[in-house]
């Protein structure tokens, strides 16, 4: 019971916590509302937008599944091959580590340019070239970082190279490229979001937070903020339902398990 | 006298360096294994005893020298599935259950399923621990872990068990009931057993033969028969003879030392 009271009370008490005292700070110091808005005001703001905001954040998320899926391939792809011949990881890794920490949002208003502002490819292009890095370095160590006994125990089986990746390394790398989904599934909001922010369609949500805050509708442009963040709880969510389906073995699920 | 299972003529490994250097790890080792012995390596850390199993099971090709196993290069008997291997780690595939990882060989081998499942069944039972078949590795302490992994490296009935001081991970209690088990599992597969350990008391009570190797460069120092009578039980390490095989492999330490 004190358990399942930590995880579940504790946070939900620090959240109505942060959002009291944020009220609380707002009135008492008489700050205007077009420079931020009392949570009060945003929570009645997204109810009333609602039929705008959510069929907008729907689009933006459509935008970020594209790219996520996208990279996430590409990605996978990649790093087969990268693992397979020794020869292409050492080309390869260091350009993907230069090209990794490069800040690939600035993409954006060139994919506008390629592919049309309007168009959701411009967004997906630039979201699958952010989630490419991560998904593709981490997949590398997972199908690399496996130990040498392990390859050891599959020579001494005579086991042919295929066998020893779809049971050893395929298997090795799940949690890996897992982790690495977490990080690209928040990268992909951030991609699509800030990719409309340099225009897009009139049914993005990004063109519809920086329209509003453009406008000074403060509370309206934290309520897209609001929406953007429920997509990517609900994909942090989706991801961890991924953890618990595919490596209930690793040692982060292990608590539950037992 | 039959003719050996292993022979080794004159074998030599040097392992060469980044910078040109050479370290001799074996020379001119000359050695044959009788099929149904126990053949322990013994001595210090650097005499190459784990070096010489690997030649043995084709982990590793010999500089110099000749090896043949069962009348065939080792490189052949590898893919015969003659070897099975057991490493200082229990080497589990961590998310595999128990069963899973003792069929491991057998799937590679391609055996069907219900049949493999009967067989892997059949050595969990020969290792006492078919009631841990659907855990998870790390559910199971170190001693039961290796047993698994000596398990998994009976199931294709190899004519050679190489063991890497499979023991060396575990507490003295667990390692002296593994030492029964080993000689239990030993007595009823007929199985030969080459086997890697820097203890003493260790190699003189499981062996019937001791290969004492000394450092710098790896060599066989001397060959000492153990005829402590057979089965080896609890009480074989309290005879008088077990005293004076230890002292002996002690004396012949000792003087390679000076």
């Amino acid at each position: 019971m004190s358990r399942a009271l930590r995880r579940y009370l504790a946070p939900a008490l620090v959240f109505v916590a942060v959002l009291a005292l944020w009220e609380f700070f707002v009135r008492a110091a008489g700050i205007q509302g077009f420079l931020l808005p009392p949570p009060s005001e945003v929570v009645r703001t997204v109810s009333e937008e609602w039929p705008v905001v959510w069929p907008a954040g729907l689009f933006t998320l459509r935008e970020a599944l594209g790219g996520l899926l996208g990279g996430t391939f590409a990605g996978i792809a990649v790093a087969f091959a990268v693992s397979r011949w020794s020869t292409i990881r050492v080309g390869i890794q260091p350009l993907a580590v230069a090209a990794g920490s490069a800040p690939i949002i600035a993409l954006a208003p060139i994919t506008n340019q390629w592919f049309g502002i309007t168009n959701p490819l411009s967004k997906m292009a630039v979201v699958a070239v952010m989630v490419f890095f991560p998904i593709m370095l981490n997949m590398v160590r997972g199908l690399t970082d496996v130990g040498g006994a392990k390859l050891e125990l599959m020579s001494s089986l005579a086991a042919p190279d295929f066998t020893t990746l779809w049971k050893v390394r395929l298997p090795n790398s799940l949690p890996y490229l897992l982790s690495a989904l977490r990080v690209a599934v928040a990268l992909s909001l951030i991609g699509a979001v800030v990719t409309e922010y340099f225009g897009g369609s009139r049914d993005a949500l990004g063109v519809y937070i920086s329209q509003q805050a453009g406008l000074t509708r403060m509370a309206e442009a934290w309520a897209g903020i609001v929406v953007a963040t429920l997509l990517g709880a609900g994909l942090q969510l989706l991801v961890m339902g991924a953890e618990r389906a595919l490596i209930p073995w690793h040692p982060s699920r292990r608590l539950t398990l037992a | 006298m039959t003719s050996p299972m292993v022979s080794l003529r004159g074998v030599g490994k040097v392992f060469s360096g980044r910078k040109g250097t050479r370290t001799v790890a074996l020379q001119g080792i000359d050695l044959e294994i009788h099929s149904g012995e126990f053949v322990s390596l013994l001595g210090p850390s650097g005499c190459g005893k784990s070096t010489l199993l690997r030649i043995v099971g084709d982990l590793l090709e010999p500089t110099t020298g000749a090896v043949s196993v069962n009348g065939k290069s080792p490189a052949r008997a590898r893919h015969d599935r003659d070897y099975g291997m057991v490493f200082q780690q229990a080497t589990l595939l961590e998310w595999r259950r128990v069963l899973g990882n003792v069929a491991l060989p057998l799937e590679v081998t391609g055996m069907s399923e219900p049949e493999r499942t009967e067989r892997a069944r059949e050595m969990l039972k020969l290792v006492e621990l078919l009631e841990f078949a659907d855990h998870y590795p790390w559910q199971l302490s170190g001693g039961m872990q290796q047993r698994v992994a000596i398990a998994r490296a009976l199931t294709l009935e190899p004519s050679l068990l190489l063991m890497d001081e499979p023991f060396g991970a575990l507490d003295e209690m667990t390692r002296e009931r593994m030492q029964m088990e080993l000689m239990r599992i030993w007595q009823e597969t007929q199985t030969t057993v080459l086997f890697v350990t820097h203890s003493i008391p260790e190699a003189v009570f499981l062996s019937t033969q001791v290969v004492v190797m000394s450092p710098r460069p790896g060599r066989v120092a001397a060959v000492v028969d153990i005829d402590l009578p057979q089965p080896r039980v609890f009480e074989t390490r309290e005879k008088t003879k077990y005293f004076d095989k230890l002292v002996e492999v002690r004396e012949v330490l000792r003087t390679e030392e000076e």
